[in-house]
C-alpha cells in the first residue's frame, strides 16, 4: 500500500472526495468476487457450476465476519515485523467515526472496509484450481483457517507499516504478492495434497459458458479499476490516475498478446484466451501499476499475456490438476508483475525506487522484489498444503467418486444450476413435464 | 414404394426442401440428429487443451417415393445437399410395405 502523502508539514485532515472516491472503489473490488464467480462457473462443466459460484460467493460471508472481529487488527495493527495487532479495532469496537487511517485523509472504517474486499477475493481466487471436488463445508473451513493464518500475515508484511518487507522496500501497489502470488501458491499446495479431479487428462472438461466467462472477466476488469486506482487511497498527488490508466493499458497489451500466442500455437484466437489474457494483464499491472509508466504497462502486459498462456499447459506436462489454471494466470501472472518492477521502475510513480532500466540500471529493487515473492510463495505454498493435509485427514476434503461425477451441485447444494426438461426442453419435454406437474398435485393431495 | 433418408448438415435444409419440391414432392419429415462419419468430428482449443468433439450437429430428413422415382430422388437430395467439403452426409433407401394417409384411409401410392 502506499506510502504516507505529506500536505505541507499540516496534519491531513479528513478528505470528503477522497473518501468518497474510496467507498467507491470498495464497491468497485466488491463487485469483481462475484465477477470471479461467473469468470470460474462459465469455464466448469454444467453439473459444476453452482459449486464454484457458491465458493466464490461464501467468501463474501465468511471474511466479512472474520474481518470484523479480529482480521483487521491482525493485519494492519502495530507489530514487530511478523503480525499486528490493535486492541482498540477488535470487532471494530473502539474506532472514531471520523478518525483518520495514519497519514491519509479517509478514514479508518474506509480503508479497513476496502481492505475487507481485498480479503473477500483472495480466499475466492484459490477455489478455481479445486472445481468439481471439495466438499463445501471442508472448503468454508479452508477459508476461515486460511484467511487467518496465510492471508492476515502475508498482507501485513506487504501492506503494514511495521510489515518486514513493507520495510525492506518490497513494491507491491495493490496486491500482486499479497493478493495473487499469495492465493495461486495456496491453490498450488491444496492440489498437490487433494489431487486430480477424476477423469483428469482422460475426459473432456470443456467450459460449460463461455459467454458466463466473458461476463465474468468483463466484471472482473471494471472492478479492478478500484482494486488499482483505490490503492493509493486518495487522488492527491495523481498516482492514481496512473494506476488507472496503467490498468487499461496493461490488460488490452496482456489480451492482445495471449491471442497473438494461441493464434500461433494453436491456430486461433478464442474467446477463452481473451478473457484469460485480460486477466492476467490485470494480475500482472496489480503490483508494478504505480511504479512503471504506461509503455512499460504495455510491456508488463504483453510478457504476462505470453508468459501465462504458455504457463497454463504445465499442469499437462507436470500432471497437477489445477483446475481453471489458478498457478497458471494467478500466481505466474503476479510473479512476472512483481519481479519487472525490477526492471520497469521509472522511479517517477509511488516510489523513487528504480529498476535496472532506469536510474542508476541498480539491480537493488529486483532483489527486493525477489525476496517479497519468494517469501510469500514458500509460506503460502506450504501452509496451505499443510492445512489442506489436515482438513483431509480429519473432515475430509474432497466429496466421494460417485459424487464427483454425478455431479457436485446436486450433492453438496441439493440443487442443479440448469432446467434442462420442462416447457423449455420442446414439445416432448412439455407434455413430460405436464405429466410429472400432474404427478406432483396428486401426491399432494394424498398428503393432505 | 422405398423410404429415403438423409442425413445432412443442417444448413442444407432450404436448397434440399426447395429442390424437392421442385421435383414434386409434397411432404417430408425433418429430425434433428447428430452423429459422425469417416472424418469423424472436430476439434476445439480451450487455454491450449485441444478436445475431440466426435458427435457433430445433422438433419435427418425422410421422404417417401414410389419405386419408379426413387432413383431419381436421391439424385435430387444429393445434388441439393452437396458442398464438397467433408461430413456432407449419407442418403439411402428403404423398402416400405405399406403407407396410410391418416385422414382419408388411402393406402400404396395414393397415400403419398
Amino acid at each position: 500500500m502506499a506510502p504516507a502523502i505529506t500536505l505541507a508539514a499540516e496534519a491531513p485532515r479528513l478528505s470528503a472526495a477522497n473518501t468518497g472516491f474510496m467507498l467507491i472503489c470498495s464497491a468497485l473490488v466488491l463487485l469483481m468476487t462475484p465477477g470471479l464467480a461467473f469468470f470460474y462457473g462459465g469455464m466448469v462443466r454444467v453439473k459444476s457450476t453452482l459449486n464454484m459460484l457458491m465458493m466464490s460467493f461464501v467468501s463474501l460471508g465468511i471474511v466479512t465476519i472474520l474481518w470484523v472481529l479480529y482480521g483487521f487488527s491482525l493485519a494492519f495493527g502495530t507489530s514487530n515485523g511478523l503480525i499486528g495487532f490493535n486492541s482498540h479495532w477488535l470487532g471494530l469496537s473502539d474506532i472514531g467515526l471520523t478518525e483518520l487511517w495514519d497519514g491519509y485523509t479517509i478514514p479508518i472504517f474506509v480503508f479497513m472496509v476496502f481492505q475487507l474486499m481485498f480479503a473477500i477475493i483472495t480466499p475466492a481466487l484459490i477455489s478455481g484450481a479445486l472445481a468439481d471436488r471439495v466438499k463445501f463445508s471442508a472448503w468454508s473451513l479452508f477459508v476461515v483457517l486460511w484467511v487467518t493464518i496465510v492471508y492476515v500475515p502475508v498482507a501485513h508484511w506487504v501492506w503494514g507499516a511495521d510489515g518486514w518487507a513493507y520495510k525492506l522496500g518490497v513494491i507491491d501497489f495493490a496486491g500482486g504478492t499479497a493478493v495473487h502470488i499469495n492465493a495461486g501458491a495456496a491453490a498450488l499446495g491444496v492440489i498437490l495434497v487433494i489431487g486430480k479431479r477424476v477423469g483428469f487428462k482422460k475426459d473432456p472438461m470443456r467450459p460449460h459458458s463461455l459467454p458466463l466467462v466473458m461476463l465474468g472477466a468483463g466484471l472482473l476488469w471494471f472492478g479492478w479499476f478500484g482494486f488499482n486506482a483505490g490503492s493509493w487511497l486518495g487522488n492527491d498527488d495523481g498516482v492514481g490516475a496512473l494506476m488507472f490508466v496503467n490498468t487499461q493499458v496493461a490488460t488490452a497489451a496482456a489480451m492482445l498478446a495471449w491471442l497473438a500466442y494461441e493464434k500461433i500455437r494453436h491456430g486461433a484466437f478464442t474467446t477463452l484466451g481473451a478473457a484469460s489474457g485480460a486477466v492476467a494483464g490485470l494480475v500482472a499491472i496489480t503490483p508494478s501499476g504505480g511504479a512503471v509508466s504506461p509503455l512499460g504497462a504495455i510491456a508488463v502486459g504483453a510478457i504476462a499475456g505470453v508468459a501465462c498462456a504458455a504457463a497454463v499447459g504445465l499442469k499437462f506436462r507436470f500432471g497437477y490438476d489445477d483446475s481453471l489454471d489458478v498457478v497458471g494466470v494467478h500466481m505466474v501472472g503476479g510473479i512476472i508483475g512483481s519481479l519487472l518492477i525490477g526492471f520497469f521502475a521509472t522511479g517517477k510513480g509511488q516510489s523513487a525506487a528504480t529498476g535496472v532500466l532506469y536510474g542508476d540500471h541498480s539491480w537493488t529493487q529486483l532483489w527486493k522484489q525477489c525476496a517479497g515473492v519468494g517469501a510469500v510463495l514458500a509460506y503460502s505454498l506450504v501452509v496451505s498444503a499443510v492445512l489442506a493435509f489436515l482438513l483431509d485427514r480429519t473432515i475430509g476434503m474432497r466429496v466421494t467418486e460417485d459424487e464427483e461425477i454425478s455431479g457436485i451441485d446436486q450433492a453438496e447444494h441439493a440443487e442443479t444450476a440448469y432446467d434442462f426438461s420442462g416447457a423449455g426442453g420442446g414439445v416432448i419435454g412439455s407434455v413430460a413435464a405436464s405429466a410429472a406437474a400432474a404427478q406432483t398435485k396428486q401426491t399432494k393431495r394424498v398428503d393432505a | 414404394m422405398k423410404l429415403i433418408t438423409a442425413v445432412v448438415k443442417p444448413h442444407r435444409l432450404d436448397e434440399i426442401k426447395e429442390a424437392l419440391q421442385a421435383f414434386g414432392v409434397h411432404g417430408l419429415t425433418v429430425t434433428e440428429a447428430s452423429g459422425y462419419g469417416r472424418q469423424r468430428g472436430h476439434t476445439e482449443v480451450y487455454r491450449g487443451a485441444e478436445y475431440t468433439v466426435d458427435l457433430v450437429p445433422k438433419i435427418r430428413i425422410e421422404v417417401l417415393a414410389e419405386d419408379d422415382e426413387a432413383e431419381q430422388l436421391i439424385e435430387v437430395v444429393v445434388k441439393a445437399a452437396r458442398t464438397g467439403k467433408i461430413g456432407d452426409g449419407k442418403v439411402w433407401s428403404l423398402p416400405v410395405e405399406t403407407a396410410v394417409r391418416v385422414r382419408t384411409g388411402e393406402r400404396g401410392p395414393d397415400a403419398l
